[in-house]
């Protein structure tokens, strides 16, 4: 993944920019599998790697395929972003350790789901009954987001050229 | 496009199994992997392919614009509606119990409905920005 990122970085082809980026949603999700999220791998094999590459090479399609030669390596946001890289290594020291059973995120609401979910929603997969109804505020507002960035893109590009023809 | 044999077969003969299995993944979240996100953007990437092999103004043919942005509405709408029918049978919104005679069949109705929802709305958003860059939306 390491390689990939470095690759996305330094190259300057935009269509191979683009299918780096395939690649690397597709090495995240083999990431997910084996952290057993199953659910969370299959979004992002089928968004990151699958749309969101296509949407990419239609975009490209419209635009250039080459990004043009910008400024090398400046000085200040490499000292920023190697900053951030350290605050953050630093920060994460003291997280609780991966799937650590007494972590503050498996003890708030986790166990009920877990207890009580399948009998309350009838639905053996938790991350369903989660995702629908323990939490389907959020997920309304996900849907939302979708549409709405839906509709902002039609603004942008659609509806102009629709009302052109 | 034109004269690519080979590809417009082999599409042809994946597209009802990727519509297949979006609507597998679709209903079967219950009990797998899966839901209205996953199965909306297989369906999309379904008829997307159909439009990367067949050309867009095909595929502007079978689904047109127009019902792919009603659909997109429809699928908020039906979320949005599950809630609030749920609201006007006394409970709170988007709680399910109320929707049929038992609670865990009133889950399981409203979990149905909402996924179904999510998956339209992706489906043609997906359907919509891929348009939306080929050309007219």
């Amino acid at each position: 993944m390491a390689v990939t990122a470095l690759a996305i970085a330094i190259t300057r082809n935009l269509f191979a920019a683009a299918m780096l980026f395939g690649i690397f949603s597709l090495l995240s999700a083999a990431v997910f599998v084996v952290l057993d999220a199953v659910d969370v791998a299959f979004t992002e094999a089928a968004v990151g790697a699958g749309i969101s590459t296509i949407l990419m090479l239609a975009t490209l399609a419209r635009t250039s395929a080459r990004q043009r030669a910008g400024p090398r390596l400046r000085a200040f946001p490499l000292a920023l972003a190697a900053g951030l890289v350290l605050i953050l290594a630093w920060a994460s020291a003291d997280r609780p350790r991966f799937a650590a059973p007494d972590a503050p995120a498996n003890l708030h609401v986790a166990p009920r789901y877990l207890e009580q979910g399948p009998e309350e929603t009838g639905v053996p997969n938790i991350v369903t009954a989660v995702l629908a109804s323990y939490r389907g505020y959020d997920t309304l507002g996900e849907v939302t987001v979708i549409f709405t960035a839906g509709i902002g893109v039609l603004a942008l590009l659609g509806f102009g050229r629709a009302r052109r023809d | 496009m034109q004269h690519h044999i080979v590809l417009k077969v082999a599409a042809k003969l994946l597209l009802p199994f990727i519509l297949l299995f979006a609507l597998y993944v679709q209903f079967h979240g219950d009990f797998g992997p899966g839901g209205g996100f996953q199965a909306g953007v297989i369906f999309g990437a379904g008829i997307i392919l159909y439009a990367l092999v067949f050309g867009a103004d095909h595929a502007r043919a079978v689904i047109a614009p127009v019902v792919v942005r009603a659909v997109a509405a429809l699928g908020v709408l039906l979320y949005t509606g599950v809630g609030v029918v749920s609201m006007l049978l006394g409970a709170n919104f988007l709680d399910y119990d109320v929707l049929a005679a038992h609670p865990v069949a009133g889950q399981h109705l409203g979990i149905l409905l909402v996924e179904l929802g999510v998956g339209l709305t992706v489906t043609s958003v997906m359907i919509l920005l891929f348009y939306a860059f080929t050309g007219e939306g």
